[in-house]
């Protein structure tokens, strides 16, 4: 059929069933993206006949003979250097100034949508946006975008780059759909597509797999089931210290654990007949006694996940189902108790959430001229990635190579092997290139979520507020895998309470095996789901001896001088200031009246600590090099995917050099490029990474003084290195002329090895209306204040402050990964799981405290989990405020505020702050 | 989504081409649902839109909305003066979960036809006692109350091989002055409840619950009733196991927000009576 595509006519057939998304990316419209392949996210936004249209649900074959303007279309692009700006439509134009985006994902849908406005729905954008999601953002930088109003600052002239709104050097690539993401490369010759069949029973062996039908499927090439596999257990988790997660894993296992474990995987010519083998393969399984509860699957008689294996797996107790376990204690928990006037004491439930990336976990992989294992991937890890590939698979590190150009989003969820070890698995076996993409729906049934956990805190108190007793309780839900579990359960367990003084302190955690979807790494790594216990107990405390929530926090929290363990230094402390900036945004600051007087007003904070950098090691390295004419290019290891380090790593490389950040060329993320790199996880893309990229540009810096001293003869103390060349007094030498002759390059190398850490922190606050005939929650008013040492970049630091308390009020409000009493997944798509969409947010005042840190680079501290932490219990502490009701399960969707306050009018959810009468022993709402 | 196991594509030109289905075939209106979720056990499609059907026709009678119309279209409309219900098309529309673009390609049979309590284009229908016009596969037709075209979730009235033509919807309704109440779990999310009030001139007032129940219901009476005879209505024409439990929405609470809902609608119709 013929189509006009960017105003070209193209004739091409599509598949009769085939959605028009995929029918454009055959034809090399890479700027269309798949993100909830369903009509949800508008990721996949094209024109039609200058319509706005979601292309994914958009049969192609109707698309015959019509006019399609996808992002590549919107303006004219020549010339091979790229867009300048004069040739992008002004909505491009108006991203790049505002810098409407992080992972970039969802902006060539965002951009084709935005243009296609008329006034009046620009006047209701929540209403006219809403078939447009981000994951990064939280929508008030692609609000100011579709506003006109611009925030990057000019990367030009003299000065500093160094804590300026510098843009991102992708950004005319993500406004013009041109920047590439994992899949947005044409397929190699004879590729492979891999489909991967799916459990569909919680606990059972597989007996056995007939492949018969598959492979008489026309088109199936191969099938691969857990005879293909390597033998060795691994752990989908990726640490620097491999030994941090138990081996518990198989590549195919002929076990099953949980609904959605990978059973076999049939590679075939096209998805349709990968799919068609995979429906005709007949799988017998034994089924096995199934636990679906984290406390039942602790019990003597509970059926064992892992009871098969041994020491060497480094389960904490396979007998108990115990994947990790956790004790820490301070003074003496009894006698804290007994010396308060006051016990506060509840359990706290988080429930399970996904990151909901719009890219989902992908991969290409293939073997090179060279024979060289090369993967292409969406990962956050690519060095720790072919580390395990080589382990798995008994292969010389030169022998496999792994790299990521710009990755749809993260969040924690990359930092995980999901599909690499599969499709390196069938590359080996086949010889061929092979892909694999996860549906939208395997995201959610076959890759980890956040880990579910139960909280139980106890709070002991002086009648004046000074803490005696905290004691805390831990049962996280690891689901069938331990990935991450023990990590989690320790990074939940420390800053969360480490962030009080107190005497007397005691700690129990338990991460569990259960038949369910295993849980991971998700942006807080455990913090978000105890922070949220701690700081509802706190305010619950706070009710009850009638103490302003402020001054409770300030009688007890941690301060600058209070000692560290470990190779933790309070390298600065903002904590003091953050409480003030929001106390004084939430007294000062005008907000929105509720929408009429039958709605209830309240205020709630909470505050979060987060050490700056993971514990154990943390590695990063960096490499710069003199291009000559003033340029350079700096190599890093870590990864982009909406971070914002790359403008970082060139801001700072750019202000040791003494030049402009856009001078800085960056290459990463690829095993090829350079020697190690831990990965982009943990808050360090900045801390750690950076750190290296600011050595190596020193050590560069330092090479270029001495040359130019001893060619000019003058001291090197008199020597200044200017954008592209050194001066002296009146002498100059270029950089070019400097290189010379020299057979070797002028370059610079760093590495950091991430410690010693600092300690960053974050305080929330919220004003919340609450509508007590609906249940309905509304944001009236939203602070973050921010403790992150120097800001590199203020613009993407509030960037990711408000995307953090975007996401965070998602999993305090909405989301909810609900799974039945069989294990199974409820709701895997995005239209029953809800992530913030843009009518859901209020626009966040971020505020920063004025702090330097002496660990991190340049006085900087880390700024991309921590944000998250705080929210969730600021806003059931507001919503509490305003209606007298606790919320102590999340999220907080308005038939459970409904049902609790109906409750409440039943006499059936008593309020400590009902019964905490001063100078009696309280015990409010055990459950 | 690709939807992988579809072999053919029927496009018909007029009815006589389309008396061959067969089980694994689907009517293909807007798609917007249909490629939204995986249809393994689909191997056919069959293309309504090559049929030409007027989007929506307005005469002495009422409109006549086509089945195939457009959401966009629909939303778009000019209605004639002293149709006191005309917000009420634009108010479905916004009612939908999805955004302006799927309306651009949405239709309100497919809407109808998808039969989820969410559904707007139910409420609307339903309320404004709408009549379905139901071809049927021996080249008849038949017609339908739209109140009864939805049965339950995800299931519609239509036999194998009937579809859905368009929808009447009477003039007196039309003239109706309408009052409107949604909800759901999030801000502008699938409703959790739909309330739609109409008060005819002759006084004759109903309210239809739709998104809180498995199926439309409507509650009708002579003249606006007090508080008390509404919410016995309700309580006898809802029973529990009525009101829908999904994930968008508690049972109990979507029982709540009915009883409060109808309520504020009686009392915004007792207040704007129509002329």
């Amino acid at each position: 059929m013929i189509i006009r595509i960017n105003g070209g006519e193209r004739d091409a057939a599509p598949l009769p069933g085939q959605c028009l998304r995929t029918f454009l990316r055959e034809l090399g419209c890479f700027g269309v993206k798949k993100g909830c392949d369903a009509g949800d996210c508008g990721a996949c936004t094209i024109l039609l006949d200058g319509q706005p249209v979601h292309s994914c649900v958009t049969p192609a074959f109707r698309a015959e003979g019509r006019d399609v303007t996808t992002i590549e279309g919107l303006a004219r692009i020549e010339g091979p250097g790229g867009p300048g700006d004069d040739e992008l439509h002004a909505m491009q134009r108006r991203f790049l100034a505002a810098q409407g985006f992080q992972c970039g994902f969802c902006t060539a849908g965002m951009v084709l949508t935005a243009a296609s406005l008329d006034q009046a729905q620009r006047r209701d954008l929540p209403a006219a946006m809403k078939g447009n999601l981000c994951r990064c953002t939280g929508y008030r930088a692609i609000e100011d975008a579709i506003g006109g109003i611009a925030h990057a600052e000019q990367d030009d002239g003299p000065g500093s780059p160094f804590g300026r709104s510098i843009p991102s050097p992708a950004g005319p690539g993500v406004v013009t759909g041109t920047v590439r993401y994992t899949l947005d490369i044409p397929s190699p010759t004879g590729l492979l597509h891999l489909k991967l069949l799916r459990s569909a029973h919680a606990h059972a062996r597989i007996v056995s797999i007939d492949t018969t039908a598959t492979l008489a499927v026309p088109g199936v090439h191969s099938v691969l089931t857990p005879s293909d596999s390597p033998a060795k257990l691994f752990s989908t988790a990726r640490h620097e210290n491999p030994l941090d997660d138990p081996d518990d894993t198989r590549v195919l296992d002929d076990v099953v654990r949980f609904i959605g474990q990978r059973v076999a995987a049939v590679l075939a010519e096209s998805e349709a007949a990968a799919e068609a083998g995979c429906r005709a393969l007949v799988v017998a399984y034994e089924p096995l006694p199934a636990v679906f509860d984290p406390d039942a699957a602790m019990r003597p008689d509970a059926p064992l996940l892992h009871g098969d294996k041994g020491p060497e797996a480094r389960i904490h107790d396979p007998g108990r189902n115990l994947v990790a376990e956790v004790r820490l204690s301070g003074g003496d928990i009894a006698d804290g108790l007994a010396a308060a006037d006051i016990v506060h004491e509840a359990t706290y439930t988080t429930q399970r959430i996904q990151h909901a990336a719009l890219e989902t976990h992908a991969a290409i992989g293939w073997l090179d001229d060279a024979g060289c294992l090369t993967l292409r991937s969406s990962t956050q890890t690519p060095f720790l990635t072919r580390r395990a590939l080589c382990d798995l698979f008994d292969l010389p590190m030169e022998r496999v190579r792994v790299l990521c150009e710009r990755v749809g989003g993260g969040f924690g969820g990359k930092q995980e092997m999901l599909v690499e070890d599969i499709v390196a698995l069938a590359v080996l076996r086949t010889g061929r290139p092979v892909r694999l993409e996860f549906t939208r729906e395997e995201q959610f049934v076959g890759a980890p979520s956040r880990h579910p956990m139960r909280v139980t805190v106890t709070l002991g108190a002086r009648r004046d507020g000074t803490l005696t007793a905290m004691r805390m309780r831990v049962v996280s839900n690891a689901g069938a895998y331990g990935n991450h579990s023990g990590g989690v359960l320790y990074h939940g367990c420390g800053e969360s309470i480490a962030v009080y003084r107190c005497p007397n302190t005691y700690v129990e955690g338990y991460a569990v095996y259960t038949n369910t979807l295993p849980a991971g790494a998700f942006r807080g790594y455990g913090l978000s789901q105890t922070v949220f216990a701690v700081e509802s107990a706190m305010d619950e405390l706070a009710r009850a001896l009638r103490v302003d929530p402020f001054e409770l926090r300030r009688r007890n929290m941690i301060q600058a001088d209070d000692a560290q363990h470990d190779d933790v230094r309070m390298g600065s402390y903002g904590l003091d200031q953050c409480l003030d900036l929001v106390e004084a945004s939430l007294r000062d600051t005008p907000y929105a009246p509720p929408p009429d007087a039958s709605w209830r007003v309240g205020v709630g904070i909470a505050l979060a600590m987060i050490h700056t950098i993971p514990p154990r090691g943390h590695f990063a390295e960096a490499r710069i090099v003199s291009l000559g004419g003033g340029r350079y290019e700096l190599t890093v290891g870590t990864a982009e995917f909406g971070n914002g380090t790359t403008t970082v790593h060139a801001q700072i490389a750019a202000s040791v050099l003494n030049t402009t950040a856009r001078s800085i060329h960056i290459r990463q993320s690829d095993t090829a490029l350079i020697g190690h790199d831990t990965g982009a996880f943990g808050s360090t893309g900045t801390v750690v990474a950076g750190k290296a990229t600011e050595r190596a540009a020193v050590e560069l810096r330092e090479h270029l003084l001495d040359l130019a001293a001893a060619r000019l003869n003058v001291d090197r103390a008199s020597c200044v290195l200017r954008a592209g060349w050194v001066e002296s007094g009146g002498a100059r030498i270029d950089l070019d002329a400097l290189r010379g002759s020299m057979e070797t390059e002028l370059a610079g190398t760093g590495s950091s090895d991430g410690t010693p850490r600092s300690i960053a922190f974050n305080v929330q606050g919220f004003r919340v209306a609450v509508q007590p005939g609906t249940g309905e929650i509304r944001i009236l008013h939203s602070v973050q204040a921010a403790d992150a040492g120097r800001v590199i970049n203020p613009m993407q630091c509030r960037g990711q402050v408000e995307g953090g308390v975007a996401q965070a009020i998602g999993a305090a409000l909405y989301e909810d990964l609900k799974i039945d009493a069989t294990g199974r997944v409820l709701n895997p798509a995005l239209r029953h799981y809800h992530i913030p969409a843009w009518a859901d947010l209020p626009r966040t005042e971020v505020l920063f405290a004025d702090t330097v840190d002496s660990v991190g680079p340049f006085g900087a501290k880390s700024m991309s989990e921590s944000p998250f932490n705080p929210v969730a219990p600021a806003l059931a502490n507001a919503a509490a405020d305003a209606v007298g009701v606790r919320i102590r399960e999340l999220p907080m969707t308005p038939d459970r505020v409904f049902r609790a306050m109906a409750a409440k009018e039943h006499g059936m959810g008593a309020l400590p702050a009902d019964i905490g009468n001063a100078g009696l022993r309280a015990r409010a709402g055990h459950e | 989504m690709d939807l992988n196991t579809i072999t053919a594509i029927c496009r018909p030109g007029d009815r006589d081409d389309i008396q061959s289905w067969r089980t694994g075939d689907a009517w293909l209106a807007g798609g917007t649902w249909l490629f939204s979720e995986p249809q393994p056990d689909l191997l056919r499609l069959i293309d309504l839109a090559g049929l030409g059907w007027p989007a929506l026709e307005i005469d002495q009678d009422g409109p006549r909305i086509g089945a195939t119309c457009t959401l966009a279209h629909l939303a778009a409309a000019d209605w004639p003066v002293g149709w006191l219900a005309a917000p009420l098309f634009r108010q479905c529309c916004r009612a939908l979960l999805g955004s302006f673009k799927i309306w651009n390609a949405a239709t309100v049979g497919g809407n109808l036809c998808m039969a989820l309590p969410a559904g707007p284009m139910a409420a609307l229908t339903a309320a404004l006692d709408g009549v379905c016009v139901i071809w049927t596969p021996d080249g008849g037709q038949r017609c339908l109350p739209a109140i009864d075209f939805v049965v339950g979730p995800q299931q519609n009235a239509l036999r194998p091989g009937e579809v859905l033509r368009e929808i009447r919807l009477p003039i007196e309704a039309a003239r109706r002055r309408t009052a409107f109440r949604q909800i759901s779990l999030t801000p502008l999310g699938r409703s959790a409840a739909l309330l739609i009030g109409t008060r005819a001139p002759s006084g004759a007032f109903a309210v239809t619950v739709t998104a809180a129940t498995r199926r439309p219901i409507r509650l009708a009476f002579q003249a606006i009733p007090a508080p008390a005879e509404l919410s016995d209505a309700i309580d006898r024409g809802i029973p529990d196991a009525l009101y829908y439990d999904d994930l968008h929405g508690a049972p109990d609470w979507r029982r709540h927000m009915t009883f409060r809902f109808a309520e504020e609608i009686r009392r915004e119709l007792v207040k704007h009576p129509p002329p």
